[in-house]
């Protein structure tokens, strides 16, 4: 029974731990916006030919935020 | 222990780690994804594809159509300014030949009016000196009549011919 | 496991993982490969709503279109100009797949986020199985279109010699690396912002909470309503980018 109790603490504790990898890639994600945004008011011209690319960067940073998400889901009901 | 929490998994964990529904999902996916592809690249892209490209060239098209009639305009519109400088040399032409036509037949009624007034008046010039002359004539007739008149009202008696030496001396001076 | 102690403590009753589960659609036996399910039912909503927006509402072939009609024109238009803007001239003949999955991607996310709907695109087998068949048909065409020069690909010659060993490790672990992330980026994103959204309904329970919960619950759908076209475009456009690499792999 203290080997149940210990896991469900250790499997709760963990999956807390990963919830910070959302914000971790939710800076990451602002970062990607906040840069974009500065550069496309510095040359307005040239922003609309990157929003594909603003896209992708966007989609990487949060697809590891998805990960650490990902991973707490796991603790918490897969094992 | 493990298998326990293996077997907990499987009935209320993730459902989507349930490798006993991935079959089912693979084959339904399969089928979906198939049947879009070929409704897609059969009917749906073909089609859309032709649509797009009959628009452009529609509007190609109306576009080159405007084009046209724009020159057209152009044209009818230079024509019509060839015709207007056209109609207006012609007017002044004519209101020039016009005009020339008229001072010559004002010239010569001029003429013509001029040598009749000089005829006319040669005409009244004969005239007034005939008929000055009758009147001198008369005046003389009237005068010796006169004359004989008086002399025989003042009870004398006088020839005829010495009354009109006598007015003839007078009428001369 | 966990939510259900917490339940009983606290009279709260969380069932986030709930609306992911697959039932077979008459009865409740086993499921084979072969019986019709949610996931049956919901791809064939995603098959119909397809059709009548790329078939039927372009049925007339009107030169001024119609709503629909515009609809379709706009996603073709939309989804043609990425492929030859990323993937170049060349990647053109690969436009009905990239829009067969670009159509798939997207009706199943919106017909996901309908209340009471299933979202077949939040299940790891189904964002899986699209994402290796990007994976196996980039790696197949860059075999077939540049032989052996496709593994140039991963020996950068822009960098230094004795870096290129290794940038050479780490392009390959990343080159497979990327059915993984194309696939749960993908179906994580889905499950999310679903989860969540069950997980603010859980909390409507309390009174005093609800009108927040209620509030959160619709911000959250607008957000999710944004992701599931973003990530529609997203799988797309690096399914383009792969794509490129396989077709000029000399950056």
């Amino acid at each position: 029974m203290e080997a149940v109790a210990a896991l469900a603490l250790g499997k709760t504790i963990g999956a807390g731990l990963a919830g910070i990898g959302s914000g971790a890639s939710a800076i990451g994600v602002g970062h990607v916006a906040g840069n974009f945004l500065a550069g496309a008011l510095r040359n307005p011209s040239a922003a609309a030919s990157q929003t594909a690319t603003l896209f992708i960067g966007i989609a990487f940073a949060e697809a590891l935020g998805i990960f650490s998400f990902l991973v707490a889901l796991l603790l918490m009901f897969a094992i | 222990m493990a298998a326990e929490a293996a077997a907990g998994a499987a009935e209320s964990g993730m459902p989507q780690l349930d490798i006993s529904t991935f079959p089912n999902q693979i084959f339904w996916l399969a089928v979906t994804m198939v049947v879009i592809y070929f409704v897609l690249s059969r009917i749906a892209l073909p089609r859309i594809a032709s649509v797009l490209a009959e628009r452009s060239g529609t509007i190609s098209n109306d576009i080159a159509a405007a084009e046209e009639l724009k020159q057209q305009a152009v044209a009818a519109e230079a024509a019509y300014e060839k015709a207007l400088r056209d109609a207006r040399a012609e007017a002044n032409r004519i209101i020039a030949a016009t005009k020339a036509e008229i001072q010559e037949e004002l010239a010569s009624e001029l003429k013509r009016a001029d040598a009749r007034i000089a005829e006319k008046a040669a005409e009244s010039e004969a005239a007034i000196a005939a008929i000055r002359a009758t009147a001198v004539e008369n005046v003389t007739a009237v005068a010796k009549d006169t004359a004989a008149e008086i002399v025989a009202a003042f009870g004398a008696k006088a020839d005829a011919a010495t009354i009109d030496q006598a007015i003839d001396a007078r009428m001369k001076e | 496991m966990a939510a259900e102690d917490k339940a009983a403590e606290g009279g709260l009753v969380f069932h986030p993982l709930e609306q992911f589960k697959v039932h077979p659609l008459f009865g409740d036996g086993p499921i084979h490969w072969y019986t019709p399910t949610n996931v049956t039912l919901w791809m064939a909503v995603a098959v119909l709503v397809i059709v009548l927006l790329m078939v039927v509402g372009g049925r007339s072939r009107a030169i001024i279109p119609g709503r629909v009609q515009s609809v379709g024109e706009l996603i073709y238009g939309f989804i043609y100009k990425m492929v030859e803007d990323v993937a170049g001239h060349d990647g053109v003949k690969f436009f009905p797949y990239i829009m067969t999955l670009f159509m798939f991607i997207i009706t199943a996310n919106y017909l996901g986020l309908i209340p009471m709907a299933f979202a077949t695109t939040s299940h790891i087998a189904v964002t899986a199985v699209l994402a290796l068949a990007v994976f196996f048909t980039v790696t197949i065409v860059g075999f077939v279109k540049n032989g052996t020069d496709f593994l140039g690909l991963f020996w950068v010659t822009a960098a230094p010699l004795p870096l290129r060993p290794i940038l050479a490790v780490i392009e390959l672990i990343s080159y497979f690396v990327r059915p993984v992330s194309h696939s749960i980026r993908l179906g994580g994103n889905v499950m999310a912002g679903h989860a969540v959204i069950k997980v603010f309904a859980g909390f409507a329970a309390i009174a005093l909470i609800s009108p927040v919960s209620v509030a959160a619950i619709t911000a959250i759908y607008g957000l999710e309503l944004m992701v599931a076209g973003i990530q529609a475009y997203v799988f797309t456009i690096l399914t383009c980018v792969y794509l490129k690499d396989a077709l000029h792999p000399h950056h």
